[in-house]
């Protein structure tokens, strides 16, 4: 029988398989942040181990960097304290860093395919749930705890039950892509599936609706597989893909030989059997806003909220569940999600802050001012992005709109640092999570692709922006 | 890691499906820099309101649950960020044992890294333990819970069984497989970042 791609990747990287036990996989490519790190340095320290293969490591900060001038001092302590930290443990373990300074700093997820670091049918972890991001170039990408990244710094491996291979296919065209985005797809995808539905699989994303997308596009995709609970997704590799790789600072310098051979042997055999399969169909969808405390708990732009019987199809545990989730949101059922007005905008986060995410909405802003009792900001995923967007004068576009145009980061995704909601603010975000209290304690999130939340922005409440011309 | 003994305690009924990790601790504690101390600040919105006073309603609240060592919960309990500072806190206040009908994947994981046994039971056993309001023991060894009135076994996978009871560090484990590492290694062709 033949095999998936998750099957042919997991196979390459076998180093001790045993019955009945996880399996030891290898591990190729290494990233380290400053959150979820300082603890497995300290282990390695406490028991006089080193980092095995530091040339398969790479790290940089992002979660709690400040977003405004980067020259002058951090004032939260704790994060300046968490920042030291790593740049300390990159140099006493021999790690190499592009830090707050560097001109390749960025959300992890966003540089290191920039950087050509994530590459197709290799093994990927990070301390971080949207590691699953990498597995648009065919990597299989893991999120990682703690105790799993001293694990990987000590040993290069990692022990895993193995996860089983779930198709999700996407057919059909968008009659309007810049409208109808991947966030849209994906976010259709976890309506339908559940927050809960790709527990225990890895996904792999396959169809026209997905061969169709260009690589940002399908890293927005695989970015939120976590959000359906998957612990990993990933789309075949294709020209695309080898393409965007090509001659990236760290692109391998065998590269055309490494493309050879994933050419024939990175996808998935005709006769290869999923255990699990569900289809979208992308013809008619429309663009998505989450409307409660996870996201599943999406809707069309054009439907109103509904109420939790509705939603729940008989759960009572999903049932109460909606109950509390319109409680926080302070929102009702019934009520048109084109009527729910907005304080903030959020344009960033590794879902949606590449540099055509940003060309996308700022078509949308384009001599246009956002309405006045909304807060709206662009966080670039990377200081490359921000500097790209900037040469093609996107900085201005934003600036002239009265978006706030900000240094690279994780920022409002999860504010960690000062980037948050004030308690009851409505935020229309292209983030991934709007779980309580995410954006700030008390802040109310709403999921969206740019080109939403960019029309949210200067309307002031959500728009249908498949009545704009975007093209 | 400390071997993982025999629990016995009443449950502390957290009637809630999919409690993420920004739940168990959010993010503005994920930035000290070590593994202790976290339990203050577990479930730390649900618990303290603006002013950091008790919110009555919460659960764990109510002192009645203090010395509560297992916590029984709703669907897909952990989902979210892969933060291991969520079972850091966990443990920190006092719960070793959390019982529920599923779980998201990097946190069941992040549970037994840490001493921590989740247990995955049919919807209506936990619906029934919710309810229990007398002390149970959780017997690891025989994958048994005994409550007042009946005795439930548990599946788990063996390999992780015997990393709790020993109290086994897994990176001790697999430096015995060294050689295999090396030999993986050889024969890898992916070529090295720098």
């Amino acid at each position: 029988m033949g095999k998936t791609l998750f099957e042919k990747i997991w196979e390459s990287h076998i180093v001790v398989e045993k019955q009945n036990n996880p399996t030891l996989i290898y591990i190729d490519r290494h990233l380290v942040h400053e959150v979820t790190s300082p603890q497995a340095f300290d282990g390695l320290r406490q028991n006089n181990r080193k980092v095995r293969r530091p040339d398969l490591t790479i790290a940089t900060m992002d979660h709690n960097v400040p977003t405004t001038d980067r020259s002058l001092p951090i004032l939260d302590q704790t994060s300046s304290v968490q920042i030291k930290t790593l740049e300390k443990n990159c140099k006493d373990f021999g790690i190499k860093l592009f830090d707050i300074n560097s001109p390749n700093q960025g959300i992890v997820h966003v540089i290191g395919p920039q950087l050509g670091i994530t590459l197709p049918g290799t093994t990927i972890v990070c301390g971080d749930s949207h590691t699953s991001t990498h597995g648009a170039f065919g990597a299989l990408a893991l999120g990682i705890g703690t105790s799993d990244v001293e694990h990987v710094l000590a040993s290069q491996t990692m022990w895993l039950e193995k996860p089983k291979p779930f198709e999700i296919r996407v057919e059909g065209k968008r009659k309007n892509p810049h409208a109808v985005t991947a966030k849209d797809i994906v976010l259709s995808i976890i309506k339908n599936i559940g927050t809960g539905g790709g527990t225990g699989t890895v996904i792999e994303y396959r169809g026209e609706g997905i061969t169709d997308l260009s690589m940002e596009q399908r890293m927005t995709i695989c970015n939120m597989s976590i959000e359906a609970g998957a612990r990993a997704g990933l789309i075949a590799p294709d020209e695309k893909t080898f393409d965007y790789l090509r001659d990236r600072e760290y692109t391998p310098k065998n590269y055309e030989s490494l493309v050879d051979s994933w050419k024939d042997h990175l996808k998935t055999d005709n006769d290869a059997k999923f255990e699990k399969e569900f289809i979208l169909h992308i013809d008619d969808i429309a663009p998505q806003v989450s409307w409660g405390t996870n996201p599943g708990m999406t809707c069309d732009v054009t439907d109103s909220i509904p109420s939790p019987d509705e939603f729940s199809k008989g759960d009572p545990n999903q049932k109460r569940g909606a109950e509390k989730a319109l409680d926080y949101m302070a929102l009702k059922a019934g009520t048109l999600i084109e009527d729910i007005k907005i304080d903030r905008v959020f344009i960033g986060s590794c879902t949606n802050a590449r540099l055509e995410d940003l060309i996308e909405a700022s078509k949308v802003i384009k001599g246009q001012k956002i309405s006045p009792h909304v807060k709206a900001m662009v966080v670039p995923g990377s200081q490359m992005v921000k500097k790209q967007a900037e040469e093609m004068g996107l900085d201005k576009i934003f600036i002239n709109a009265n978006f706030e145009w900000r240094e690279a980061g994780c920022s409002m995704c999860l504010g960690m640092n000062p980037d948050i909601l004030s308690p009851g603010e409505r935020c229309a975000s292209t983030s991934n999570r709007n779980f309580e209290g995410r954006q700030g304690t008390g802040g109310r999130t709403h999921l969206v692709s740019p080109v939403m939340a960019a029309a949210a922005a200067i309307h002031g409440h959500f728009v249908d922006v498949r009545e704009m011309d975007l093209s | 890691m400390e071997s993982f003994k025999k629990i016995t305690s009443i449950v502390t009924p957290l009637d809630k499906v999919n409690v993420d990790t920004d739940q168990i601790v959010p993010k503005q504690f994920l930035k000290l820099v070590q593994k202790s101390g976290f339990g203050k600040f577990l479930f730390f919105n649900w618990r303290y309101d603006e002013q950091e006073n008790e919110k009555s309603d919460f659960i764990l609240n109510n002192h009645h649950y203090t010395n509560s060592q297992i916590l029984v919960t709703g669907d897909n309990f952990g989902c979210g960020s892969s933060r291991e500072h969520a079972v850091w806190a966990l443990l920190d206040y006092g719960f070793s044992v959390i019982i529920a009908p599923s779980f998201a994947d990097i946190f069941f994981s992040n549970c037994f890294k840490n001493g921590v046994l989740p247990i995955v039971l049919d919807q209506k056993l936990v619906e029934k333990l919710l309810q229990e309001t007398g002390v149970i023991e959780v017997d690891l060894e025989n994958q048994i819970i005994k409550t007042p009135s009946d005795e439930i076994s548990f599946e788990i996978d063996s390999y992780q069984k015997k990393i709790l009871l020993e109290g086994l560090d897994d990176i001790s484990l697999t430096f015995q497989y060294e050689d295999k590492i090396l030999e993986f290694e050889k024969q890898s062709k992916v070529p090295s970042v720098l």
